[in-house]
């Protein structure tokens, strides 16, 4: 080039598509994460659906059954599992064993291989929460989302948040398995603030509050306030928000792509 | 015999004809043809970086035509590899001034990326993609690439492309990373100890692709050790020791500059006219060894006997070269033996790895 402004990438567009295609291979063909986010939530769902006591409605957990409490921990479960096992471990690995940076010396900007394996997440993602809903819809009788535009915002943040954090994981931990090792010192807690142990409404009030302030806890609450079909409250959003951004910012803030 | 001469001339006529145009560049037409001839590939003046304490390019300065294969050699920890990382924009010199293809790789890297293919030292590729995926996946990155086919077939990795990556043997990784590295039909090709961990004929068998891919007008910025590969590949070698350029030469200038001597045996068929060898300016002496001739001389010893001796029409037979070798050239300049970078280098202690620790 003759003047001196400098060339943007020129990558073909389809080169986007190839990343985004070999990544969804590799989630294929490494498929614990599948198993653990579709799989298991799916299996649980099924499980919880046919114990008729979970189909009780209960007055402890405000006229609705277990298994109405369940739906939104599980779809939250399965977004925390997917994003935490795709996200940070393989993309430290690829930093780790120097896939990012011989990707960066073509014309393909380095961070394309994550926005395809957060397309590729997504799609997982989607697919996923659309078979839960379906199959408590379909099979269980559960009524449909009454305000499906609030339920996928809600989603939407619960995946911006949690992403984020599985970022923050890549850019923190030097080596694959130390991603691993703080994937599950947060997964953990998370899990068990969602409810997925034990129905957070059961919970004492002060673990209640602590709960609507994890990234699992309000995503739970958002997700279930929209099904019933109201517009989720301010708190668990802004809370989902603050976490996307907070986290997000540590991730750009310390990520090395070498 | 005649190779030093041969590439010589080789070289003059290569850069004659190197195509002033980038094929199919919208770019290329506005460059009149003189001055796209005439404007070096890669040019480093005055290169420095230091990781910390540690000064890895001291003063490093050259300048690579188009269409040559240039080698950069030294020992382990020299600063070669940081020297091409610097020039492919991939690390930022501390002070210095790179051009290549005459965009400055700190200012514009989008085009540095495109115009250069790279097969790095510390690259790996994921483990359960097929060979082909990866083949097809990089070659999606560049607008204009090479033919995957042509070039899997010449690096026999054409039976390969079902194979996970993992399954490859370490030469089959290496020559995956060549051709990865040729698949975007690169301008320049910078490839970092290339035949590495290749058996003798894998490794011709890049060489010769090497050789090819620069008769098609691309420039080849070669780092090694192996001497073998320097002297066959290289027009010209930049020897670095200690972050510095400490010689720059062709392979026979090289040899011959830094170990003076060396001799020509050989049987003549009838005895001849000694004193059409001893006028020769590269001959210092001739003498008698049983039934062989001795000529000791410098420079282009080999290939002034050989001429000499054709154009009076003696057929020498039994020719040995006892030249200085690049090899101890190599030894005499910076102090060591090349397979030691080598096999430190195998041992992981690359100097690659330094500068990510």
């Amino acid at each position: 080039m003759i003047t001196s402004a400098p060339s943007r990438s020129r990558a073909p567009r389809a080169a986007f598509g190839s990343l985004v295609l070999n990544e969804a291979r590799l989630a294929w063909r490494q498929p614990a994460g599948m198993i653990a986010g579709t799989g298991i939530a799916l299996l649980l769902l099924v499980i919880f659906g046919e114990i008729p006591v979970f189909r009780q409605s209960s007055a402890s957990l405000g006229g609705y059954s277990a298994f109405d409490v369940y739906i939104p921990v599980l779809m939250s479960f399965s977004i925390a599992i997917i994003a935490f096992t795709y996200l940070p471990g393989p993309l430290v690995s690829y930093r780790e064993l120097g896939i990012l940076r011989r990707l960066s010396a073509t014309p393909v900007p380095a961070y394309w291989v994550l926005a395809a394996q957060i397309v590729v997440q997504t799609c997982l993602m989607a697919v996923t929460l659309t078979l839960l809903v379906t199959v408590s819809v379909v099979f269980f009788g559960i009524s449909a989302p009454r305000n499906p535009a609030a339920l996928v915002l809600a989603i939407a943040l619960c995946m911006a948040a949690l992403f984020a954090i599985g970022l923050a994981i890549a850019a923190l931990a030097r080596t694959a398995s130390a991603a691993r090792g703080l994937m599950a010192a947060a997964l953990y807690p998370m899990m068990f603030f969602s409810g997925l142990y034990y129905p957070v409404q059961l919970m004492p009030a002060a673990i209640q509050d602590i709960s609507h302030y994890t990234p699992l806890g309000a995503a739970v609450q958002a997700i279930g306030h929209s099904w019933v079909g109201q517009f989720p409250p301010a708190q668990p959003l802004l809370v989902l928000a603050g976490y996307a951004l907070v986290f997000g910012y540590l991730a750009k803030r310390f990520f090395r792509w070498e | 015999m005649c190779k030093p001469l041969a590439r010589g001339q080789e070289h003059l006529t290569r850069a004659a004809v190197t195509p002033a145009s980038e094929p199919g560049s919208p770019v290329a037409p506005a460059f009149p043809r003189a001055e796209a001839v005439s404007r070096p590939a890669v040019e480093i003046s005055h290169l420095r970086k230091a990781y910390g304490p540690l000064m890895a390019v001291d003063d490093v300065s050259f300048s690579v035509g188009q269409g040559e294969i240039f080698g950069i050699l030294g020992p382990n920890g020299a600063g070669k590899t940081t020297t091409v990382e610097c020039a492919l924009g991939l690390r930022s010199p501390d002070s210095g001034t790179i051009r290549v293809m005459g965009t400055d790789p700190q200012t514009d890297r989008a085009r540095i990326r495109e115009i250069t293919g790279v097969q790095l030292q510390s690259s790996a590729f994921p483990a359960k993609l097929r060979v082909g995926e990866i083949i097809d996946m990089y070659q999606s990155f560049y607008r204009r690439p090479a033919d995957a086919g042509e070039l899997a077939g010449a690096l026999g990795l054409s039976a390969k492309r079902r194979s996970y990556y993992r399954s490859l043997s370490g030469g089959q990784q290496q020559r995956l990373s060549v051709l990865l590295a040729l698949i975007g039909a690169p301008r320049i090709a910078v490839l970092d100890e290339m035949t590495t961990g290749l058996d003798p004929q894998a490794r011709r068998d890049v060489w010769e692709l090497i050789e090819g891919v620069r008769d098609r007008g691309t420039t080849v910025l070669l780092v090694t050790h192996f001497m073998e590969e320097a002297e066959r590949l290289c027009d010209r070698i930049a020897l670095i020791d200690s972050g510095r350029v400490i010689a720059l030469d062709t392979p026979a200038g090289l040899t011959a500059r830094a170990a003076g001597a060396k001799t020509v045996r050989f049987l003549a068929p009838a005895s001849f006219d000694e004193s059409l060898l001893t006028r020769l300016p590269e001959v210092t002496a001739v003498e008698h060894d049983g039934h062989h001739i001795v000529v000791t001389g410098t420079g282009e010893l080999p290939t002034a006997v050989i001429v000499a001796l054709h154009a009076a029409g003696i057929e020498a037979q039994d020719v040995r070269i006892d030249a200085s070798t690049l090899e101890s050239a190599f030894v005499r300049l910076t102090g060591r033996h090349p397979h030691e970078a080598e096999e430190a280098g195998e041992a992981g202690e690359a100097e690659g790895g330094v500068a990510q620790s």
